[in-house]
């Protein structure tokens, strides 16, 4: 697949990626390697130039959870979550609840009627996660979504996200520029680089099926992120010359 | 205390400088068609109390009607041309003509086509072309600021035009809105009056002509009693969209947080 711009800006030269179901592979690039972009044509809202988006067995529920949490201000967390579901048509009953059970497995029982103002960033990227899960996907995409948090808030949504990848069987796709998170979350990195952007490295990880605060501070989690880190360094060589 | 100090403060300027006034009047003998004092501005309004009460009633409905046609008109335009670029490229040009253009050089020539025996309608118009503009072009932002990304989450669920319109673009110009409402008003109420005073003589039974009226006949009393009923309506339409504003807003915009704090 590849993306090129009205403008003529060249986002993505070539990107060529399998996912299988259950995995979760994250995207690692420097900036303007089109990772974002990448997602985007992956869930429909930009067409590729060239090469297609092929979903074996149709397109399935795609869920999307940007850099910024992206709440409606005006709505409170119980209505930000219920949006998907309200889009779609589900009735108001439904929807309530199930947008109140995606809340409850972010961690947010009880703040049903907190507006995004009251609440920190930590929480307001629950809420949008609670509202990519409301509506059942298949599919996770997630572009940078911890990026702007501290860096406890994000170990902790970090761990958070993989117990929801493994309880709900979920493939996900996690576009990062940090070495370290996408060695922790991934079992699988690809690394990109760029301009224009292209697949450089696909990395295949061996992980613990436990991973928790100790798997951090292992050797083995040292080596794994050495491996990521080498490659993302050689693409950003390769970039700039 | 600070909020009652707040209030108090203004209260007790406003009670010191009407005794001053009265004094001053009183010891340097002013003439009263010069300046009257307080208490005859008081005297006036309960000698005219009805005939002012009239007026204010005629001013109040056209300044009214006019900011409640604003509102509709403008936000109604506004949805349109953030449904069509080309309705927008058309129209918008126009709509700034009638903007920049001094609203007393047109109002006699409106005056002359609706005709004296309907002068109301007449002052009706200019005060809406004064107060509609503000509506049309802060609605328009309001409605172009739809975060992008809300937009494609939209999109994502497959989101109706109408559903993105009603979610995200309207409660997302909102806040645009109720801040061009509050500068409306008062503009609703400056067309009312420009108008009346253009009307003339005999026609337009306004506040505004009270005051013409009286200043003619150097009723200069009764003309700052007109004066004052004015800027009380001027006031009071500004708190009424203020406390609107907040009633909508306090939940959930930081303007509104930070008042309340």
């Amino acid at each position: 697949m590849a993306k090129r711009f009205e403008s003529g800006l060249e986002a993505i030269r070539r990107l060529d990626l399998e996912v299988a179901d259950g995995e979760f592979v994250s995207l690692v690039g420097p900036s303007g390697c089109g990772k974002s972009t990448a997602l985007r044509v992956i869930a429909g809202l930009l067409a590729p130039s060239e090469g297609t988006v092929a979903f074996p067995g149709g397109r399935p529920e795609i869920g999307f959870v940007f850099q910024e949490p992206t709440l409606m201000p005006w709505a409170d967390a119980l209505g930000n979550a219920r949006l998907p579901l309200e889009l779609k048509g589900v009735s108001r009953a439904e929807a309530e609840g199930r947008a109140k059970r995606a809340l409850e497995r972010v961690g947010l029982a009880g703040f049903e009627e907190a507006y995004p103002r009251e609440l920190s960033g930590g929480m307001k990227m629950r809420v949008s996660i609670a509202r990519a899960l409301a509506a059942g996907p298949k599919l996770l995409l997630m572009d940078e979504p911890f990026a702007a948090l501290d860096e406890l808030t994000r170990q902790a949504l970090n761990d958070d996200l993989l117990k929801l990848w493994r309880e709900d069987g979920l493939t996900v796709l996690f576009v990062t520029h940090s070495v370290f998170e996408s060695t922790y979350l991934s079992t699988r990195v690809v690394v990109m680089s760029p301009r224009p952007g292209r697949v450089f490295d696909d990395i295949a990880l061996t992980q613990p099926a436990q991973r928790d605060e100790h798997y951090r501070m292992t050797a083995e989690f040292g080596r794994e992120a050495a491996r990521v880190s080498k490659a993302l360094r050689e693409a950003i060589e390769e970039g700039s010359e | 205390m600070s909020r009652t100090l707040r209030i108090l403060i203004p209260i007790a300027l406003g009670i010191l400088v009407l005794a001053l006034w009265e004094a001053a009047v009183d010891y340097y003998q002013v003439q009263p068609f010069v300046l009257p004092a307080p208490s005859a501005v008081w005297i006036a309004f309960i000698g005219n109390f009805a005939s002012l009460m009239t007026s204010l009633w005629t001013t109040l409905s056209i300044t009214l009607a006019a900011f409640a046609l604003a509102v509709i008109g403008g936000v109604a335009l506004a949805v349109l041309f953030s449904q069509s670029k080309p309705v927008e490229n058309a129209l918008y040009p126009y709509a700034v003509v009638l903007q920049v253009t001094p609203v007393v050089a047109i109002a006699p020539l409106i005056i002359i086509w609706v005709g004296f025996e309907r002068i109301n309608v007449a002052l009706l118009i200019i005060a809406w072309i004064v107060a509609f503009f503000p509506i049309l072009s802060n609605t328009t932002l309001g409605l172009r600021s739809a975060d992008h990304n809300l937009i494609d989450l939209f999109r994502l669920y497959g989101a109706s035009r109408w559903q993105i319109l009603t979610k995200l673009q309207l409660p997302t110009a909102l806040p645009y809105l109720l801040g061009a409402m509050k500068v409306s008003g008062g503009l609703a109420l400056i067309g009312a009056v420009v108008a009346e005073f253009v009307a003339g003589s005999g026609t337009a039974t306004g506040l505004a002509w009270r005051i013409v009226e009286a200043g003619n006949r150097l009723q200069i009393a009764k003309m700052f009693a007109a004066l004052g009923l004015l800027s009380a309506l001027g006031i009071a339409i500004f708190f009424a969209l203020s406390w609107l504003e907040w009633a909508l807003l306090h939940k959930w915009h930081e303007s509104a947080v930070r008042k309340a704090g």
